[in-house]
């Protein structure tokens, strides 16, 4: 048979794809901009705005892909194979059609299949570029960034909660235990003006000098508005969604092990049952070294004797 | 993060300017943003010199994973054996003393202890039938227990693919035979070669033989283009020397030499000696006049004087 393993010929390639080995405790998400046959202006400006806030974990396409029609169940697979090549979770796709303008699918997938969908159609947008200010406030790139969710539709609408939590793991960045202080310098301020809409701002931090040992904060508007429309939406089906909220939390729990406050830590030792039939005898067990020399001495003794008597 | 859900907007509300929503979010942020600062700078910060560090408390809000969470392998065939036996893992050394050639050799790989090709002499056994040789024996061997563990891997790689264990930078790729057919009805990839080859050859199928089609950016021209047998020409020239019974003889000699009793060629075999000699004579010449690295050694064309009956 013709050679049925494939592995990487470089040391290179072998890494990479180490690297996308699934994790036990995750780090952060990449993401794929792409879009679809026809894209406006607007769209256009969307996209590579996205993708220079995420610039370091996001991959831009820069082709027409025509094939694709998330909502409907044969359109997805080409996403989930670039997302199997690219592995990226997070997918952005953007398309402009008379009927959906402006259209930014936000996705996000497990295990490299599509695991939820958001349809929204982006409204009076304000580009990166033209918004100015004093330039040594703009934000570093890859700093973690805070969220303001201001409204109470945020709750009661099904679409928005959704909406949250996609844009809390497209914008969020990675995951970390510990925070330099110094380094926070973005906020991410989501506004639900109707029960469909979000007016979604991004803005630098300013942190100004009071009195107490924490600083002021101040609100500059650096990056992209926009209004965000929730056109669809598809929820992740519950046995997936499940599977994908499980934690690896579970496997750490120690058995075993009591403390005792005079003798330490104690923990019980269980013999299993051996059966001493089915133990494998190999040629160097201790004792039948033992027996075989003294075997030997024996019959060494024996000779002797004989030798001795004659 | 800190969300607010006591403000809301109502329709009357919306439909104000653009730039009043702009100030009550800019100025709502603000107030959130502060909360947040306040909860976050009251936990106790670690001095480092780039700025003060905090540990950050376990997250509230729960987001899906993007893949499963790794399963364990299970364990191969040689694992399991050597569990049973008792068998544990022991380390080699990089270099090791190799008794057949006397040097500190590697213990796997280019220049190795124990290699085959070091072995100059095998000792013939009672057990030896006389027709065989040890050392193809010995590579032959070898090659069995290669694909043996070629076998072996392959089945545990299954296994673990199976289970969803599979390493992530192997690919099983599934190359089974077709139920009716052999190996040479397996859809072969195409080589380079062959790609470059076909435009001329679907070309040439065309009325005119692909001289007038447009050639693509790239594209060669096709190689034995037309003509595909030599015909002598009706009428020689001069010098040409006599091309019709040079051709007869060749035909006539390759037919006497298949259908001989002789298995040497005579006049071949003294053509090649007196080749390889004045090969030799020039060698001896510039050997004895420039030094031998400077000159790129020349191996002998080697032709068998042998014809096949």
């Amino acid at each position: 048979m013709v050679a049925s393993i494939r592995v990487p010929k470089t040391k290179r390639a072998r890494r990479e794809l180490l690297k996308h080995a699934p994790k036990l405790v995750e780090t952060g998400k990449k993401t794929l901009i792409l879009h679809g046959t026809k894209t406006s202006a607007v769209l256009n400006s969307v996209l590579s705005d996205i993708y220079h806030l995420k610039r370091d974990n996001a991959v831009k396409y820069t082709k027409k892909n025509d094939n694709i029609r998330p909502f409907e169940s044969g359109g997805e697979s080409s996403l989930e194979f670039f997302s199997l090549k690219t592995d990226c979770s997070l997918i952005v796709y953007g398309s402009h059609s008379k009927k959906r303008p402006n259209n930014l699918i936000l996705g996000r997938t497990y295990d490299h299949h599509i695991y939820d969908l958001v349809e929204v159609g982006v409204e009076n947008y304000k580009s990166m570029a033209s918004y100015v200010y004093d330039k040594k406030l703009a934000p570093k790139l890859g700093s973690k960034p805070f969220f303001a969710f201001i409204g109470e539709h945020f709750e009661s609408a099904e679409e928005l909660k959704h909406l949250k939590e996609v844009l809390l793991d497209l914008f969020k960045g990675e995951v970390v235990e510990n925070l330099n202080l110094a380094g926070v310098d973005r906020i991410y301020v989501c506004t639900a003006i109707s029960p469909t809409t979000v007016y979604m701002m991004h803005c630098a931090l300013r942190l100004k000098r009071s009195g107490t040992s924490i600083p002021r904060m101040e609100l500059v508007e650096v990056g992209p508005s926009m209004d965000l429309v929730v056109r669809r939406h598809r929820l992740p089906v519950e046995s997936l969604k499940k599977e994908a909220m499980k934690t690896a939390e579970h496997a750490k729990k120690v058995k075993n092990v009591t403390k005792d406050p005079i003798q330490g830590r104690l923990g019980k030792v269980y013999m299993p049952d051996q059966q001493v039939g089915k133990l494998t005898l190999t040629n160097d067990i201790k004792g039948l070294k033992r027996e075989r020399r003294e075997a030997k001495k024996n019959k060494e003794q024996s000779k002797k004797q004989k030798v001795d008597a004659e | 993060m800190a969300y607010d859900p006591s403000h809301h907007l109502t329709t009357a509300a919306a439909s104000r300017r653009r730039e009043e929503l702009r100030q009550e979010c800019l100025q709502k942020g603000m107030e959130l943003a502060q909360a947040v600062a306040d909860a976050l700078f009251a936990l106790p910060p670690t001095e480092d010199r780039e700025g003060p560090i905090v540990h950050l408390q376990a997250p509230t809000i729960r987001l899906p994973r993007e893949k499963h969470l790794p399963r364990p392998k299970p364990p191969t065939k040689w694992e399991l054996f050597a569990k049973a036996k008792g068998i544990t893992k022991r380390k080699k050394n990089k270099r090791e003393w190799d008794e057949q050639t006397q040097s500190w050799k590697r213990t796997y790989g280019y220049d190795r202890v124990n290699d085959d090709k070091d072995i100059p002499i095998i000792d013939a056994k009672s057990t030896d039938e006389p027709g065989v040789d040890p050392f193809a024996q010995r590579m032959q061997e070898k090659k069995k227990r290669v694909e043996k563990q070629e076998k072996n891997r392959l089945e545990n790689l299954k296994k673990s693919a199976k289970v969803g264990a599979l390493p992530s930078h192997i690919q099983l790729a599934a190359k089974a035979l077709p139920i009716t057919g052999t190996k040479a009805d397996l859809p072969k990839k195409s080589r380079k070669e062959d790609l470059e080859s076909v435009a001329g050859m679907a070309s040439s199928a065309t009325a005119s033989g692909g001289k007038f089609d447009e050639k693509l950016p790239g594209e060669k021209p096709p190689k034995h283009p037309g003509k595909h047998r030599k015909f002598l020409p009706v009428a020689e020239g001069k010098g040409m020397g006599n091309l019709e019974k040079q051709q007869n003889d060749k035909i006539l000699n390759s037919l006497l030499a298949r259908n001989s009793d002789e298995q040497l060629d005579v006049g071949k075999a003294i053509t090649m000696y007196k080749v390889k000699k004045e090969k030799q004579r020039r060698k001896d010449k510039g050997m004895s006049s420039k030094s031998d690295k400077l000159k790129a050694q020349k191996k002998p064309l080697k032709k068998s004087s042998k014809k096949k009956a």
